[in-house]
């Protein structure tokens, strides 16, 4: 269940998002509109001021944890690390703070600017960054002097721009195409390696009464998986990162190449998937009426456990030009980051130190069986075949993404990306009217 | 309101009844100024504070290319730029404005309409009204959450209760060419018990001789309803006028529920809400849009004080 949770906001869970419903703080906002913020931001600073007092030397006390893992099954893998770090250090205490995951993306800005937990959980990224350039978190390079087990990648996506540390990686999950094994089998299916095997397969799915590829973006995010995955095979990684960095133009041929791909790929996809979550998607997949499914390996919530998750696999998605190959996928990393001043900096540090370390990563993996450990050193006997897998997949990877909301600016993300993927979804002709305005859009939002 | 104040001035205070001589009905005592310029003062702080500086403050800040974080003196003015890309380059902009005129003019002229034509049945002691009463007024209890999942369960294309009946396959609330119809048919479900409701208490407080002398006078029941009881019901139809401008300018919480405001159910609340609210933290730009709301809603606002003006003279 991590996995969802940190996509960002506009995360679906498993409750219908109709029920879910919007947090009070959130309609208020709506209702008064910006005025509001114009003292919140300042008022709520008024009250964290004076957090700077950091014991140093021995950790005593108690640590804060800002956790947005607010469903049952992570919300209870938190407790246990917490727990076991509290048992393996008398003196410390933690206390968690959970906050409904949509409302602390939603509030994330003025939760920082406020009084903040000592440690949060947040993701890798461009978010990461953001934040750390922005002097909303604190420097944790001393806790990787001492983080056992961590692949230079991650240090490197721990990174912020200043070159110091500002997140520790707790466990993370790849983007790739899911089937079901029994499904594969009864009809005879290869994976497919290239685009053209996997339209082959696809039109003989459609013979055989399958939706080829699962589909559903009411959310608006998922798309955006289906997006990068086509990007990274057509352009490759370096442009993935330069794109979504602003560097690159998104009305170029490039860009224009992608959509074009995906244009031709749509009728492989489940129709009408706008009105549709992923939850629903995967269900079509779970119910066999879809070969295949393009998310991330958070999908394997929606299975049950044991025989059911055992049937569940993946194929990386397929190359479409042998000279870009198909080594770089997506992976994001959910981890913890400290705040700028936390209350007791050595206890947030000590946390760090252990949630990064495999015994708490351990703990983490079992509970949600759905995301791998980042540390090399995790148990990975008790896996199950999918995380297995997982590990593997990763592991042979030439470079690794995290996903388009993670690696660009949000505000680009959700007010300019989703509803023009969107709208392509709708309306694939008019590629060329959809990428200008995008770009154009992008000019404006990167200049500011 | 000053007759109703001016009274107490010309009350002599017993103690001093020689200082205090009338000097006419507009005279206040200093007492009387202290309590007057307190009791307009305060709610007028109140609403400077809590209406006009928010409003001000999202029209300046609507100037500016803000993110939400640090100081905001570290904002940039950047002129008119956030207006112009709203026109230009935003491509929901112009769809939102048109749902908000559809929004307003379906519960304008549909679903007001029908909450005082049931109104207007069940006031006829029709058996079994009070049960119709309550399963109307139902809707209006729940929360606006519980309404859009209640109607995703009969919208649902894969799961929903239509598909299921008839054996389409249209997905109601993701289909633009639906779902912006889909989801005023839950919100007027609400609103057209609350109108009934509003309607109905109005209705049980006409005079009824009114009713009776019309009778007489060999009207019948439509020109009695419409040449004497809706004309006696000014004051309520002004509330139920009100009641449904401020239902349509703040359509948001349906619309959000459902798929926060993307494809086909754009609305001006809902992008600002999308801009300003959340990670995206666009609070210049999305103080723009909210400026555009602003303007709308000062035409209706207008409107109902014009009315309202009219109506004490």
């Amino acid at each position: 269940m991590t996995r969802p949770t940190s996509e960002a906001e506009y995360l679906a869970n498993l409750v219908p998002a109709s029920v879910r419903g919007v947090s009070r703080r959130t309609l208020l906002r709506g209702a008064l509109g910006a005025g509001t913020l114009l003292a919140a931001p300042s008022l709520l600073a008024a009250c964290g001021g004076n957090g700077g007092t950091s014991s140093g030397g021995a950790a005593t006390g108690t640590v804060t944890i800002g956790s947005n893992q607010s469903d049952a099954v992570p919300k209870a893998a938190i407790q246990a690390v917490m727990d076991a770090f509290q048992k393996a250090n008398s003196g410390l205490t933690t206390k968690i703070n959970t906050i409904d995951h949509n409302s602390f993306q939603e509030n994330i800005n003025n939760y920082l600017q406020g009084s903040p937990d000592d440690v949060w959980m947040w993701f890798s990224g461009y978010r990461m960054r953001f934040f750390a350039s922005k002097g909303l978190a604190g420097d944790v390079s001393d806790v990787w002097k001492n983080l056992a087990g961590m692949s230079d990648a991650l240090k490197t996506a721990s990174t912020g721009d200043d070159g110091k540390q500002y997140f520790v990686p707790s466990t993370y999950y790849p983007w790739a195409m899911f089937y079901r094994k029994s499904v594969f089998e009864k009809y005879g299916y290869t994976e497919p390696k290239t685009l053209d095997e996997f339209k082959t397969l696809g039109t003989q799915m459609k013979k055989d009464g399958l939706v080829p590829i699962a589909f559903g973006d009411k959310d608006g995010w998922p798309a955006m998986g289906t997006f990068d995955q086509l990007n990274l095979r057509v352009n490759g990684y370096q442009f993935h990162v330069d794109l979504m960095a602003g560097k690159e133009a998104w009305n170029g041929a490039k860009v224009k190449a992608v959509f074009d791909t995906w244009a031709g790929l749509l009728d492989m996809h489940q129709a009408d998937s706008l009105g549709r979550t992923w939850q629903e998607a995967a269900l079509t997949l779970q119910q066999k009426k879809a070969g295949t499914y393009l998310l991330g390996s958070f999908v394997a919530q929606q299975f049950a456990k044991g025989a059911e998750q055992e049937d569940l696999t993946f194929f990386n998605f397929p190359e479409v030009d042998s000279n870009i190959g198909a080594d770089a996928i997506e992976a994001p990393i959910d981890g913890y980051m400290m705040a700028k001043r936390p209350k007791n900096e050595a206890g947030a540090k000590k946390l760090l130190g252990y949630v990064g370390s495999a015994d708490a990563q351990n703990i983490v993996v079992k509970a949600d069986p759905s995301v791998i450990a980042t540390n090399d050193k995790a148990d990975q006997a008790a896996y199950t075949s999918l995380q297995k897998k997982s590990v593997e997949f990763v592991g042979q990877a030439k470079s690794i993404a995290q996903f388009m909301d993670r690696d660009t600016r949000p505000d680009f993300a959700s007010t300019v990306m989703i509803p023009a993927i969107q709208s392509f979804i709708k309306n694939p002709k008019d590629i060329d009217g959809l990428i200008n305005n995008i770009e154009k859009q992008k000019k404006s939002i990167f200049a500011s | 309101m000053s007759t109703q104040t001016t009274p107490k001035g010309i009350k002599p205070k017993p103690s001093k009844p020689k200082r205090t001589k009338y000097k006419g009905i507009d005279h206040l005592s200093p007492v009387d100024r202290v309590v007057v310029s307190l009791m307009v003062g305060i709610p007028t702080l109140l609403v400077l504070w809590l209406v006009v500086a928010p409003a001000i403050g999202s029209v300046l800040l609507s100037f500016t290319n803000w993110d939400g974080i640090g100081p905001i003196s570290s904002a940039k003015n950047v002129g008119l730029q956030n207006y112009k890309d709203v026109l230009t380059i935003y491509p929901p902009f112009v769809p939102a404005l048109q749902h908000n005129l559809i929004w307003l003019g379906v519960t304008f002229f549909i679903a007001t309409p029908i909450g005082m034509f049931l109104a207007v049945l069940l006031d006829r002691e029709v058996r079994g009204s009070r049960v119709y009463q309550t399963a109307i007024y139902l809707p209006v209890v729940l929360s606006v959450a519980l309404v859009g999942f209640i109607w995703q369960l009969i919208y649902s294309r894969d799961q929903g209760f239509i598909n299921q009946v008839t054996g389409s396959s249209i997905d109601w609330y993701g289909d633009q060419r639906y779902n912006l119809w889909a989801a005023l048919l839950a919100s007027s479900w609400r609103h057209v018990g609350y109108i009934m409701l509003l309607y109905l208490a109005g209705l049980k407080g006409v005079d009824p001789t009114l009713r009776e002398a019309a009778k007489v006078d060999g009207a019948n029941e439509r020109t009695t309803f419409f040449r004497v009881v809706f004309p006696v019901m000014f004051p309520i139809n002004i509330i139920v006028f009100v009641v449904t401008l401020i239902e349509s300018l703040r359509a948001f919480d349906l619309v959000w529920v459902i798929n926060k405001g993307r494809n086909g159910l754009e609305l001006i609340s809902t992008l600002v809400t999308s801009n300003i609210v959340g990670e995206a933290s666009r609070i210049g730009f999305g103080s723009a849009l909210a400026t555009f709301m602003l303007v709308i809603s000062s035409v209706f606002i207008v409107i109902y004080l014009r009315m309202v003006m009219r109506e004490q003279r």
